[in-house]
């Protein structure tokens, strides 16, 4: 069991991996179905373990796994036994289909600002399977103690932990500013929306927000494109008074942004209730 | 599967067989994502869920005909609009199709 073997180790060590599986093979005459259940395991940077089969569809589908894995997508994918892949490739051949699973890392949410609210959002933060991150200048504030729901807690201004790992922020992750305070939360800001983050909350009344907009300005930061990406103030109109409740809706808020929707009841929409 | 790796182990380490379900494909409403797993032993104990508890009886037979050897692995579906599906169905309306195979690899 040396597949399975591999993949245990990298999901528990956290590492991405992905799995192609051939689920279902259609033979025709003089051609036997490619085997079900066989597999081509997909890590970054090594080469792939077992085989679908054919050389040439292990080629081909290890390069699509690859991709999916790195979208943290999970699906299934048709081929030909040969691991054609365009209609008119497939016109009259057998078809294989190849479940692709994805082992990617968790989403990443960094909040910056250890206040009330920044526990209460971590919660429910892991809850949904983020890895959270803490971050704030005030060291007295920024402990181990007060967020052990935390998978990290930074004691940094923003700028220097964007500049080094901001990159790593994709569609998926979030940055919550909840320090509703200008010195912390204009660099914040600035920093986010350099970055491919899908969602920058930022906490503060509508009065606050105002100021920080102009602050913002002051700063050149002034591309209303760009400024359409803050959701200001965070969150959710649901009426939420307690952290907790402002936590959900802000974790409400981040899952309507990521499908698109209006975040109406369901039972004044019509439609598919799950997205896509 | 995560989740479902301790489970595993000891099982495995019991020397019992497994199977595993995955969900491969969903239409419409469905209760959990691709991806979503769940292994049955030989003595028919469960890990993890495939459904919010609509089709999970009828994986755990379907599980134990392939560890017996009357079934092969394959794709299964669950859900109303399909004409082969499984005569139990999904409360949420869709149909999701799962893939069920020894765990030999």
């Amino acid at each position: 069991m040396d597949l399975y073997a591999a993949l245990r180790a990298a999901i528990r060590a956290g590492e991405p991996v992905a799995l192609a599986t051939v689920i279902a093979g259609t033979a025709v005459a003089g051609k036997p179905a490619a085997a079900v259940g066989s597999k081509l395991l997909v890590r970054p940077d090594m080469p792939p373990l077992g085989s679908l089969g054919n050389a040439e569809l292990d080629r081909i589908a290890a390069r699509d796994t690859l991709a999916e894995l790195e979208a943290a997508r999970t699906g299934v994918r048709h081929y030909g036994p040969n691991g054609e892949t365009t209609p008119e490739d497939l016109v009259g051949t057998p078809e294989v289909s190849v479940f692709i699973e994805s082992w990617a890392p968790p989403p990443q949410m960094w909040i910056f600002g250890a206040v009330d609210f920044t526990g209460a959002l971590a919660k429910v933060a892991k809850v949904l399977g983020y890895r959270v991150i803490v971050c704030d200048a005030r060291e007295t504030f920024a402990t181990r103690r007060r967020f052990p729901m935390a998978d990290e807690v930074i004691v940094s201004w923003p700028t220097p932990v964007f500049a080094e790992r901001g990159h790593t922020l994709a569609a998926r992750d979030a940055v919550c500013i909840l320090t509703h305070d200008p010195k912390f939360d204009v660099p914040a800001v600035t920093a986010a929306l350099k970055t491919a983050v899908g969602y920058i909350g930022v906490m503060g009344s509508r009065g606050t927000h105002a100021t920080r907009m102009h602050r913002l300005n002051e700063v050149g930061i002034n591309d209303q494109q760009e400024l359409r990406r803050l959701m200001a103030p965070i969150g959710l109109d649901l009426g939420a008074r307690t952290p907790e409740e402002t936590a959900v809706s802000i974790c409400a808020e981040i899952i309507a942004c990521r499908s698109g929707r209006p975040a109406r009841s369901l039972r004044d929409s019509a439609g598919p209730i799950h997205a896509g | 599967m995560k989740e479902l790796l301790d489970d595993i182990d000891r099982w495995l380490a019991a020397g019992s067989r497994v199977a595993i379900a995955r969900v491969v494909d969903i239409e419409g409403s469905g209760p959990r994502e691709p991806g979503a797993s769940m292994a049955v032993n030989e003595h028919g104990e469960v890990a993890g869920s495939v459904s919010g508890g609509c089709v999970e009886g009828a994986v755990v037979a379907e599980a134990l005909a392939i560890l017996q050897g009357d079934a092969n692995a394959r794709v299964i579906s669950f859900g109303f609009s399909d004409d082969e599906a499984f005569a139990v169905g999904l409360t949420c309306g869709g149909t999701i199709r799962l893939f069920i195979e020894p765990l030999d690899w």
